[in-house]
């Protein structure tokens, strides 16, 4: 042990409701869940002091539950439990590839669906599924819950729209059918890497043509984000090299790279425009 | 030193109920090398990479240096010194003996655990299952090669065993 805890201190509430009142009455409280993020970072010194509330025993942040109109994970699902679970595999095959792609399984045992989208890394790998598949997250505090669309959630770097106290307790899936998925992470090894593109594709197609789309990519962005201008140019076209080339072109101005210890700008470039192409070509 | 904010837990750690005290935020993997005296968890990269310190919490493999000390609250844990009875080797650490799956040795205890989490819930894995279930964890000296022979060696061991 390296780090000193010091000022750390992990509270164990016994329900939701006082998990909420510890997060509302410590403005600087932060929520830990399966500790696969925040305990790397305490290892290495930038974990900010102070206390942190443990959710991973609470029952009601867990379990897949199933509507007409959707399918609730609830926050602390863990990448195992995705794998295991087959109205994902059947409706969801995005985040079930997501799950078995993320680090080995150690650390899909322990990792959970809402830490990965509140780590908000710009290189996870469920966010990309969650974006095509239309996401809503379910957002709780002591002042209630509120739905927001997933696509309107990460804001900068880092940066997200939770309110102080607030956590997300539950993602909600539309349920969708017609639709032809694909996923594709890029990164150094094949099992436990970190993405250097990871890109999620969903089309509908009404006899030759684009239905609908969706296209959204991890680690070409302060955060992970939805292609919209490679979706609209795509919709209504036969796919074609003319349709193929124009969302490509799309698809380049509104990502934004970065050179940094995993890979370069360039490189992620050609491979997101390379990821565009064969998802369309497979879409054909 | 337990310092202030130090917690007393009760865990059942390799089959034995015990109390133990340590702050909440410790690593498990500190607990159990320091506290409980059981040093045959290694530590490798401490930052949920390598695997040498996987243990199984409630029935997982998990990182132990990525959890905290308040997840062994009430947990089962099984680290490398409860896989053998008594004298007897679980046909997984026979079958590494065998078949040279250990070198240097630091990675094995991690290694083992992962194989027997694979084939208490594979029985009959393929060489694939056994890459994939063993993907988290780094070895720097067997080129791997052997160790997966040592893997697919214990599922033939343990299938004769039940026959």
């Amino acid at each position: 042990m390296s780090t000193s805890l010091d000022g750390f201190d992990l509270v164990t509430p016994a329900s939701l409701e006082e998990a909420l009142g510890l997060l509302a009455s410590d403005p600087a409280a932060r929520p830990f869940a399966g500790g696969t993020d925040l305990m790397v970072q305490l290892e290495a010194g930038r974990l900010r002091a102070g206390r942190y509330v443990n959710l991973w025993d609470l029952a009601e942040l867990r379990g897949i539950t199933e509507s007409p109109e959707s399918v609730a994970v609830g926050a602390l699902t863990t990448y195992t439990d995705i794998r295991n679970a087959d109205v994902l595999a059947r409706e969801y095959p995005l985040l079930v590839r997501a799950a078995e792609e993320t680090g080995g399984t150690a650390t899909q045992n322990r990792g959970t669906i809402g830490g990965n989208i509140a780590n908000a890394s710009p290189a996870a790998d469920t966010p990309p599924a969650l974006l095509v598949y239309d996401a809503e997250l379910e957002l709780r505090s002591t002042a209630g819950t509120r739905r927001v669309p997933y696509t309107a959630f990460h804001t900068a770097y880092k940066q997200m729209i939770l309110a102080p106290g607030e956590i997300i307790s539950r993602i909600r899936l539309p349920r969708r059918t017609g639709w032809l998925d694909y996923y594709r992470k890029v990164g150094p090894r094949r099992a436990q890497a970190i993405s250097k593109v990871c890109f999620a594709g969903s089309i509908a197609m009404s006899g030759d043509t684009v239905a609908d789309v969706r296209i959204a990519l991890g680690s070409v962005a302060p955060f992970v984000v939805r292609a919209v201008q490679a979706e609209s140019v795509l919709r209504g076209k036969s796919i074609n090299d003319e349709a193929i080339a124009a969302a490509e072109r799309a698809l380049r101005s509104e990502v934004a790279p970065i050179d940094d210890l995993r890979s370069t700008a360039e490189y992620r470039l050609r491979v997101a425009s390379n990821l565009l192409r064969e998802f369309l070509s497979h879409s054909q | 030193m337990p310092d202030r904010r130090s917690v007393r837990l009760t865990c059942t750690l390799n089959g034995r109920r015990l109390s133990l005290d340590a702050h909440p935020m410790a690593r498990l993997l500190d607990v159990l090398r320091q506290q409980a005296g059981l040093t045959g968890t290694k530590e490798g990269c401490g930052e949920g990479e390598c695997g040498a310190c996987s243990v199984l919490l409630n029935g997982r493999l998990a990182n132990s240096c990525l959890t905290p000390f308040a997840h062994a609250d009430r947990a089962t844990i099984v680290t490398i010194e409860g896989i053998a009875s008594g004298d007897d080797l679980h046909a997984v650490q026979e079958a590494f003996l065998e078949c040279g799956g250990a070198q240097c040795g630091i990675c094995t205890p991690g290694i083992v655990l992962a194989a027997v989490d694979l084939l208490e819930r594979t029985p009959h894995p393929t060489e694939h299952d056994v890459r994939a279930a063993l993907a988290g964890n780094l070895c720097r000296c067997t080129g791997y090669m052997r160790i997966f022979d040592s893997v697919l060696e214990a599922c033939r061991r343990l299938s004769a065993s039940r026959a």
